[in-house]
C-alpha cells in the first residue's frame, strides 16, 4: 500500500518540567491513509532523527486502546477527531491530504509535562491510594458465589470500571476537573455489595484527596464523557455527588468511622 | 551446574499442601526487616506487591510506565480460567491439571502445574472479593464461556476486558499496600542489571527515565516480573514497551534461561498491512466460541465472502479436527492458519489471511446478542481496519503473543541465583511448549497472590543474609559498567535508527524462528543476527543524551538486548530437534503435518547457561518426569 497524503505537523516541544514550550513545524510527506495517528509520529520521529535531531517524545504503549498511556490533544481535542477511541487507535485516513495537525499534551496543573507531549499523571494513582479499593487481603475471600450480584448492578459496576485512567477527562474540562474519573472508581466499587461496607469512607477520602491534588470542580458541561475513549457516562458523577452528600452527612453525625 | 527442582515429595494433589507446610516461617513482627524489590507490576508482579505488604514485608516495587496500572496484562481479553465447576460440566482441579499438561504437550512441570490448578479457584474468590467486576447470569452468579484446548466451560470473564479488570483489581491491592506504607513505588524506572552480595541477589540498578539517573536499591530478594520477550520479533501483540532486559540482565548474572523457543503464535490477530506498522492487534480466542475459521476452497476466489456458497468454503479446522474444532489449541490454530496460506489459499491483499466468520452466530442470537459477548472487540476491528465485523468476516492471522520459555526457576519460584526470584510470564515454568487460553492471567495471579508469598518466606527463614547497602562496591561497580554501557550507545553515532534495526531483527526472527522452523533457517538466523549486532554497535544513532527523558535510548538499550536474547532463541530452536507445542521444526512432522515430538531424546528442560561476552552458552538439563498425566500424541481430532 502506498503513502499518499501530505501533512505539516505542529508540535509541542518542551525540554522538562521547567522550561518554557513551543511548536515545532515539520512537514510530512507520504503517509498512508491505513496507518494508525502514532505509527504516523513513529514515520514523524525517523525524519527527524535522520535530519539530526532529537525525537519527539510522547506516551504510548498498548497501542490498543487499553492502557491508557498514550495522552495528546489533537486539533484541540483529546485523543483526536474520532468518537470512542484513544490515540493509538486513531488513524490517519479520520485526516487529508494538506491538512495541518496541531498536537498539545494534556494541559492541567495537576499533569505536569516532563518533556514534550508526557505528563505526569501519578495525582490519579494517589486518588486511588486514598481509597479506591476495597480493602480485602490476599487469602481472606469467600467462595465467589457466596454473594450473588444483580446483573443489572454487576453491568453497571463494569461500565464504571471500563476506565483506563488517561486523563482525556481532565484534559477536555476547562476546570481540568477529575470527576469522571473519580466517580467511575467510586461507582464500580459501591454498585457492588463488596464495596458497600467502605463506601461513605471511600467516596469522602478520593474526593479529599481530588481536591489536594489542584483538579477543578465539575460545572456540568460534559467535555468529559464527549472525549471519553470508554464511553464513561456523566451518570457517575451524579452517583458520587449524591454520594458524597450522604456521606458527609453521615459522617458529621459520626456514624461512620473514618480513621485507619 | 546442576539443577535442583526442589519438588516436594509425595503424590501430585498433595505436593502443595506439604510443602507449605514444610517451609519454614518468618515469625509476623520479623517480616518488617525483611525487604523486597518486586520489578514489574502487571499480574504477577501487582498481586505479590500487594500481598507482600500485606504480610508486613517493605516492598519496593518498580514499572517502566507512568503507572503500575499500565503493565502490559492489563491488554489481556478473553478471561481466566479456574476449576470451580460452576457450569456442572465435569471439571475438576484434576481436570485443568490434565488439561494444562497436556495443553502444554508434555513439556510442563507436573508438580507445578497441579499447584497452578489448585491455586485457581482461589484467584476467583479474592478477585471477586476486590470488586473485579465479572461476567455473570442473571440470578447474580458468575457466568463462564469456554476456550481452546478443553472441553468443558472454566473461563470467567469480564466482558472483553478480563486482564484489565483482574490487573486493576490487583493494582488497587497495591495502592492500598501504598498507603499503609508497607509498598513504595518507582514508576519510570527501568531495571537495568541485577546485583549479587556473596552470591545472591541483593538489589538491582535502574535507570529513572525522566531524570537519567542510575539509581541502585538494595533489598533481601529481588522478584523479576517483567513479562515475555514476545518483542523479539519486533510485530507482536505486546505492547511496545514490553521487553526481555531485566531477564536478560539477570541471565547475565548468572540466572539460567529455559525453553526460549517456546513461543506462542496466536491465531487471531488483525494481519499486517503496511511497512510501518508498529504492533499488531490481538482479536481475543473467544471469538473462536462464535466464530468459523475458513478459506475459500478455490485459490485466489475473487468473489466476496458472502457470495461463496457453504460448498466452496473450506472450514479447515471443523474439518481437520472434528471434536475441537474452531476451539483446537492456539499451536494448532496457528499452524493450520498458516498452512492453508502457504497452500495460496489465504485471503485479503497480503494473501496472508483467513476468515473469522460471524454470520451463523448473528443468524442464531442476532447483532445484538453477538455484540454483547464481544462488543469492544468488534469495535476494535472495525477502527482499525475501517471494515465491519457484523457484515463482513473479520481477516485474521497469526502474530507473536505470549513467549512460554523464560528464566529456569524452581518450585519455589527462585532462579538460579539465590534470592532471585521469577515470576509470571517471565519463568517458564507451567505452560511446556505451548500455553493454553485463559491460563496466563490464572498463572501470574497464582505466582504472585498465592505462591510467592509463601516460598520467599521460606528462603527468608533459612538463609542468612548480611546487611548490605548501595555504598558497597557490588553495587558502585555495576552501576559504572551500566553507565559505560550507555555511553557506549549514545557515542556510536551511527546512520540508523534504533527501530530500522529492531525491525530487521523482526524480520529475521519472525521468517526463521516463527511458526515455522528448519535447521537450515535456524542456522542463517543466527549468522544474520550476530552480524546485525555488529551492525548495530558500530552503525546505531542515538541522539539525545542520558540525563534526560529520552525515548530513543531506552529503546536502544532493549533492542540492544534482543539482539542478544535472538541469538539464544534460534540456538535453542536449532538444538531441540523435535516438535512440540509452539516448537514446529519442519524436519519433525506426522504425515498429516502435526508436530511430532521425541520424547526419548528432549523430555527435558533446556536451560542456558551464560558464560561471557562471545562465549557459546552452556546447556543444563533439567529432566520432567510425568507421573500421573501420561505421555501420549497430543489429539483434538
Amino acid at each position: 500500500m502506498s503513502g499518499n497524503m501530505n501533512l505539516t505537523i505542529k508540535v509541542w516541544r518542551q525540554k522538562d518540567a521547567q522550561a518554557r514550550g513551543s511548536f515545532e513545524t515539520v512537514k510530512l510527506s507520504n503517509i498512508c491513509p491505513d496507518m494508525s495517528f502514532l505509527e504516523m509520529l513513529d514515520v514523524m520521529n525517523e525524519q527527524l532523527m535522520k535530519d539530526g535531531k532529537e525525537a519527539f517524545a510522547f506516551d504510548h504503549d498498548c497501542r490498543e486502546g487499553i492502557c491508557g498511556m498514550c495522552s495528546l490533544v489533537i486539533n484541540g481535542l483529546p485523543h483526536g477527531p474520532d468518537d470512542l477511541i484513544t490515540v493509538c487507535q486513531l488513524h490517519m485516513r479520520k485526516f487529508k491530504d494538506g491538512d495541518t495537525i496541531v498536537i498539545e499534551p494534556w494541559r492541567a496543573s495537576a499533569f505536569p509535562v516532563l518533556r514534550d507531549c508526557v505528563v505526569d499523571r501519578t495525582a490519579f494513582d494517589r486518588i486511588i491510594q486514598a481509597g479506591g479499593f476495597i480493602s480485602i487481603n490476599t487469602g481472606n475471600a469467600p467462595p465467589a458465589n457466596t454473594l450473588p450480584v444483580p446483573k443489572v448492578n454487576s453491568d453497571h459496576s463494569f461500565d464504571a470500571a471500563a476506565c483506563i485512567g488517561c486523563g482525556a477527562c481532565v484534559a477536555a474540562c476547562k476546570n481540568a476537573s477529575a470527576m469522571l474519573f473519580v466517580s467511575a472508581k467510586v461507582s464500580q466499587l459501591s454498585y457492588l455489595p463488596q464495596g458497600k461496607p467502605e463506601a461513605q469512607k471511600r467516596v469522602l477520602a478520593m474526593v479529599e484527596q481530588m481536591d489536594k491534588e489542584g483538579f477543578g470542580n465539575c460545572t456540568n458541561l460534559y467535555e468529559c464523557e464527549a472525549v471519553c475513549p470508554k464511553g464513561i457516562s456523566v451518570e457517575f458523577i451524579a452517583k458520587m455527588n449524591r454520594e458524597y452528600a450522604c456521606a458527609t452527612a453521615l459522617y458529621a453525625e459520626k456514624v461512620y468511622d473514618t480513621s485507619g | 551446574m546442576k539443577l535442583e527442582a526442589n519438588i516436594p515429595g509425595g503424590p501430585v494433589t498433595e505436593k502443595w499442601e506439604r510443602h507449605k507446610f514444610e517451609l519454614k516461617q518468618v515469625n509476623p513482627a520479623n517480616k518488617r526487616k525483611f525487604t523486597v524489590i518486586v520489578v514489574g507490576t502487571g499480574l504477577a508482579g501487582a498481586s505479590a506487591a500487594a500481598s507482600l505488604g500485606e504480610l508486613g514485608y517493605n516492598v519496593k516495587a518498580f514499572c517502566i510506565q507512568d503507572s503500575p496500572r499500565r503493565a502490559h496484562s492489563i491488554a489481556a481479553q478473553g478471561g481466566i480460567n479456574a476449576a470451580h465447576n460452576y457450569p456442572n460440566d465435569g471439571d475438576s482441579v484434576y481436570r485443568l491439571f490434565y488439561d494444562t499438561v497436556k495443553g502444554g504437550d508434555f513439556r510442563a512441570r507436573e508438580a507445578n502445574v497441579h499447584r497452578l490448578a489448585e491455586c485457581s479457584n482461589l484467584i476467583i474468590d479474592h478477585c471477586v472479593a476486590q470488586g473485579v467486576p465479572f461476567g455473570r447470569e442473571y440470578g447474580g452468579l458468575l457466568d463462564n464461556r469456554s476456550f481452546g484446548g478443553a472441553q468443558v466451560s472454566r473461563t470467567f470473564y469480564a466482558r472483553g476486558q478480563t486482564g484489565q479488570q483482574l490487573l486493576l483489581g490487583a493494582y488497587q491491592a497495591m495502592m492500598r499496600q501504598v498507603s499503609k506504607g508497607s509498598v513504595k513505588m518507582y514508576a519510570r524506572r527501568e531495571m537495568l542489571d541485577l546485583v549479587l552480595v556473596g552470591g545472591k541477589a541483593r538489589g538491582i540498578v535502574v535507570r529513572n527515565l525522566v531524570s537519567g539517573e542510575l539509581e541502585c536499591h538494595e533489598a533481601d530478594a529481588v522478584c523479576i516480573a517483567t513479562g515475555g520477550y514476545g518483542n523479539v520479533f519486533y510485530l507482536s501483540t505486546n505492547a511496545k514497551g514490553c521487553n526481555v532486559g531485566a531477564m536478560w540482565r539477570a541471565h547475565k548474572r548468572g540466572a539460567l534461561l529455559a525453553n526460549p523457543c517456546y513461543t506462542q503464535i496466536h491465531p487471531t490477530c488483525i494481519p499486517v498491512t503496511g511497512d510501518y506498522q508498529s504492533k499488531l492487534t490481538l482479536m481475543s480466542e473467544s471469538l473462536r466460541n462464535d466464530g468459523r475459521v475458513w478459506v475459500p476452497r478455490k485459490g485466489g476466489d475473487p468473489r466476496k465472502p458472502s457470495d461463496i456458497p457453504e460448498s466452496e468454503r473450506y472450514y479447515f479446522l471443523e474439518e481437520k479436527y472434528p471434536s475441537f474444532g474452531n476451539l483446537v489449541p492456539r499451536d494448532v490454530a496457528s499452524r493450520n492458519s498458516k498452512m492453508v496460506c502457504d497452500n495460496g489459499l489465504g485471503v485479503g491483499s497480503s494473501k496472508r489471511a483467513v476468515y473469522l466468520d460471524f454470520a451463523d452466530a448473528i443468524k442464531r442470537v442476532g447483532e445484538s446478542g453477538v455484540s454483547a459477548k464481544y462488543g469492544n472487540l468488534f469495535q476494535m476491528y472495525e477502527k482499525i481496519t475501517d471494515e465491519n465485523p457484523y457484515k463482513n468476516p473479520m481477516r485474521i492471522y497469526p502474530a507473536s503473543h505470549y513467549t512460554m520459555g523464560g528464566l529456569w526457576v524452581d518450585y519455589n519460584l527462585m532462579s538460579t541465583v539465590p534470592g532471585c526470584f521469577v515470576l509470571g510470564e517471565a519463568n517458564f515454568s507451567d505452560h511446556g511448549a505451548n500455553r493454553l487460553g485463559a491460563s496466563a492471567l490464572m498463572q501470574g495471579l497464582a505466582d504472585g497472590y498465592f505462591v510467592i508469598p509463601y516460598t520467599i518466606g521460606g528462603y527468608f527463614a533459612g538463609t542468612k543474609l548480611e546487611k548490605v547497602d548501595t555504598s558497597q562496591a557490588e553495587f558502585v561497580d555495576a552501576a559504572k559498567s551500566t553507565k559505560a554501557f550507555i555511553d557506549r550507545l549514545l557515542n556510536i553515532n551511527g546512520k540508523k535508527t534504533v527501530t530500522e534495526f529492531h525491525r530487521e531483527l523482526g524480520h529475521i526472527t519472525w521468517d526463521n524462528v516463527g511458526m515455522g522452523r528448519n535447521k537450515a533457517g535456524l542456522e542463517k538466523a543466527i549468522s544474520e543476527i550476530v552480524s546485525l549486532r555488529e551492525e548495530f554497535w558500530k552503525n546505531v544513532k542515538v541522539p539525545g543524551s542520558n540525563d534526560s527523558f529520552n525515548q530513543t535510548l531506552e529503546n536502544a538499550i532493549r533492542v540492544a538486548d534482543f539482539l542478544e536474547f535472538g541469538e539464544l532463541l534460534a540456538r535453542d530452536a536449532l538444538y531441540r530437534e523435535e516438535s512440540c507445542g509452539g516448537h514446529f521444526r519442519d524436519e519433525h512432522q506426522t504425515p498429516e503435518g502435526e508436530a511430532k515430538r521425541d520424547d526419548e531424546k528432549f523430555c527435558h528442560v533446556a536451560a542456558w547457561e551464560w558464560k561471557g561476552d562471545n562465549k557459546s552458552h552452556e546447556l543444563n538439563k533439567e529432566n520432567l518426569e510425568f507421573e500421573n498425566v501420561h505421555l501420549i500424541t497430543r489429539s483434538y481430532k
